[in-house]
């Protein structure tokens, strides 16, 4: 088991340092071959783990592989602890990463960085993997920086394009903001606990000040709000959709945003001792779910869509873990985990039909030309509206339905209006997509074409759970499979069980409700009537603009950061570093020169001057020391 | 005036003597004969210490055989250099020499 565990990380590895140096040359323009090789493999491994951990849910593997840093009493290994919560991520991980793999074999023919794409994604598994099999916060972090770096990379892997680079850059930069607060939260754990395996500070948290984990659990949420893209750092998301459209469905979508969901539901048992803490992660979570998707409403490109609706499912997940209900949160991870990479590689396909269109105010009617596609990316959509019985309607109802058990209304409104917001948006992406007549330009649309199997498999692949994961592992509701699976990691929370006919039934037929309602909405707007939206947004002009232009967060950090940072910048380039460094040295320079011209007249080449100087001086000398002296 | 006092002021003499002919003539060759003139100043005081100072005595001569064995060293630098000097210059004037000057 030792091996199999270490080998999952350690395949990708391999594959990304093949393929990277050795890829071209070796396999010429299947420069995949062994990068998905690897990823099939290091998946088949994952899948025997997963069942492994299902069989024996009770104990957690955990594997030491070798002493990493030692540093006085503090010691931190290189090891690996796999529980129930691990197992959920690698079943993530390495399903999407495979299909993801695959799909890019299709979507990425052809390209000039075709061996450099794979390489990033091979390196990019291994950091993911690292980063969930990790047996403590370092290993953790360790791969928390590399798959920021593979989004990095990634995101501007078209390098050329000056706004793919710009939004690598923005990712990278925005991530360091939350990766400090990580950092903090570590030395902070040296500090009180001195130990970062998460064994041992699981089991010395009641040794904690209360303060300190209060700070703790807020800075570790820091870099979950990075790196998770949360509001207010949540500006680095929509942009990195510059990036090749695998990369938005493997990274942006599946695994790595989830990574900040991950890590505070790791720190399960740090976050459950600090109330605070729990309801600041809630409130950031509902607020960036509902904000998120008033965002995504008037976009008009499909991938930034899907991106902002990443955005909010993501606060959702976080309002769960915040309001306690943490098996709630990390079902949604797993459902969402699908059908947004299902969305975006369906979304992927769309863009590959219309010649690399992504404004969906020039698509339209490719239900009849893209079939396949389009049932996928309805599953995907349906699934993400939350309509039943699709794996979104009861990951999100747990959600929504918990925070109200727990006594949290006005998260449960909150909730209910994003359910509302989202299937308005999901409807129009659909509707403005596939139906209606076609409003490409001619060229392109006589290219409108299904894309290849290697490309639609993928899609089967993850529709299937999309649509059926949540009644597999969510019923009944509160107390599926996923919880009981769980519950070696959360402690449960013993509470009635569920009723459908109760208060549980109704709040989901009011969610239920209002979903149809949002559907119907869109398909009043964008099918029915379509000039009610222009309508709308001249009757509402402040709101369609707020919306439109993303609530001005970019603006406001352009203001309120960029712009003093550049500011601040000039001014020390071109005031002090021209003014202050270099004129202190040059007027020392200047000094100096002025008082050798003074003394040079001294130096006269006249070898008797000196000889007299010397007589002098010796002169002088005698004198003094015969007054100092005495006689 | 004691007896030590009368080589005292002799070798004091000599040397201003030399000290005079090193500053103020401009001829190399007495410049260098002016510098020896200083260096056995220093002799006859060196001996006269080591005749009539209890503790050093016996001493004095060692030092002097130094000195004049370095002075007969020196002098022969001193006028091949002169030599070379004035191949160069046919001057023997020590202020034409004066090109390393600020």
């Amino acid at each position: 088991m030792k091996a199999i565990i270490t080998l999952i990380p350690l395949l990708p590895l391999f594959g990304f340092v093949v393929t990277l140096i050795f890829g071209k040359r070796l396999f010429g323009k299947r420069a995949d071959v062994l990068a998905v090789a690897v990823v099939t493999v290091a998946w088949v491994l994952s899948m025997y783990v997963f069942y492994h951990v299902f069989t024996h849910r009770e104990d957690a593997l955990q594997v030491q592989l070798f002493g990493w840093i030692g540093s006085g009493s503090l010691h931190v290994t290189w090891g690996y602890y796999v529980d129930t919560l691990t197992a959920v991520m690698l079943l993530v991980v390495g399903t999407i990463g495979m299909l993801v793999h695959y799909y890019s074999i299709g979507y990425m023919r052809g390209d000039e960085g075709y061996y450099r794409f794979f390489a990033y994604l091979n390196l990019f598994m291994f950091a993911m993997f690292t980063l969930i099999l990790a047996n403590n916060y370092l290993l953790m972090f360790l791969g928390w920086e590399g798959v920021g770096l593979c989004s990095y990379l990634l995101i501007a892997f078209w390098f050329r394009k000056k706004s793919a680079s710009q939004a690598g850059k923005k990712a990278f930069l925005v991530n360091r903001i939350g990766d400090f607060g990580f950092t903090l939260a570590m030395f902070l754990l040296i500090l009180s606990v001195n130990t970062l395996q998460f064994t041992g500070v699981f089991a010395q948290v009641g040794s904690i000040g209360n303060t300190t984990l209060l700070a703790i659990c807020l800075l570790l949420f820091m870099g979950a709000i990075g790196k998770s893209a949360q509001f207010p750092l949540h500006v680095w998301l929509p942009d990195a959709m510059e990036g090749p459209t695998p990369v938005s469905a493997l990274i942006h979508a599946a695994t790595m945003v989830n990574a900040g969901v991950y890590m505070v539901a790791r720190s399960y048992p740090l976050f459950i001792h600090s109330h605070a803490a729990m309801l600041v992660v809630m409130s950031i979570g509902a607020f960036t779910a509902i904000y998120a998707a008033l965002i995504a409403l008037t976009q008009n490109d499909i991938k930034r869509v899907i991106a902002y609706s990443t955005v909010s499912s993501l606060g959702f997940m976080f309002m769960a873990l915040g309001a306690g209900a943490w098996a709630a949160g990390i079902f949604y991870l797993l459902a969402h985990g699908f059908f947004k990479g299902l969305l975006f590689l369906a979304s992927g396909s769309v863009i590959h039909a219309m010649s690399g269109e992504q404004d969906m105010r020039l698509m339209g009617g490719l239900r009849k030309k893209l079939p396949l596609t389009f049932w996928t990316m309805l599953t995907g959509a349906v699934a993400m509206a939350g309509i039943f019985p699709l794996s979104g309607f009861w990951a999100k109802d747990e959600i929504i339905g918990g925070a109200f058990r727990a006594g949290y209304y006005w998260v449960w409104v909150v909730g209910i209006v994003t359910a509302f917001v989202t299937a308005i948006y999901m409807g129009r992406l659909i509707f403005l997509t596939f139906w209606g007549e076609n409003r490409a330009a001619a060229e392109v649309q006589h290219h409108i074409h299904e894309s290849p199997k290697v490309m639609t498999v993928p899609l089967v692949l993850l529709a299937i759970p999309a649509a059926v994961l949540g009644m597999i592992v969510g019923l009944p509701p509160d107390g599926g499979w996923i919880h009981r699976f769980l519950e070696p990691v959360f402690f449960r929370v013993e509470s009635e069980p569920f009723s459908w006919i109760g208060s549980g039934g109704l709040l989901m037929l009011v969610s239920l409700a209002v979903v149809l309602l949002g559907v119907y909405a869109a398909y009043v707007m964008y099918i029915r009537s379509r000039e009610l939206p222009a309508e709308l947004s001249k009757s509402f002009p402040w709101a369609y603009r707020a919306s439109f232009n993303k609530f001005y967060m970019d603006e406001f950090y352009e203001v309120s950061v960029i712009r003093p940072v550049i500011d601040g910048a000039n001014w020390l380039w071109t005031f002090f570093d021209v003014k202050a460094i270099d004129g202190s040295v040059n007027g020392l320079a200047w000094l100096w020169d002025r008082f050798a011209r003074l003394i040079r007249p001294l130096q006269t080449g006249r070898v008797q001057n000196y000889a007299f100087a010397i007589f002098s001086g010796m002169f002088v000398l005698v004198i003094v020391l015969r007054w100092i002296w005495g006689s | 005036m004691s007896a030590i006092d009368w080589y005292l002021v002799l070798a004091t003499l000599l040397f201003c003597i030399g000290a005079f002919g090193v500053l103020a003539r401009r001829n190399l060759i007495l410049i260098v004969m002016s510098l020896e003139l200083m260096l056995n100043a220093v002799n006859i005081a060196l001996v006269a210490f080591s005749n009539f100072v209890p503790g050093v005595a016996g001493k004095g001569p060692i030092f002097a055989l130094f000195v004049i064995t370095i002075a007969a060293a020196e002098v022969t630098i001193g006028l091949a250099i002169v030599i070379a000097n004035y191949r160069n210059r046919r001057s023997l004037q020590a202020d034409s020499f004066d090109e390393l000057k600020g």
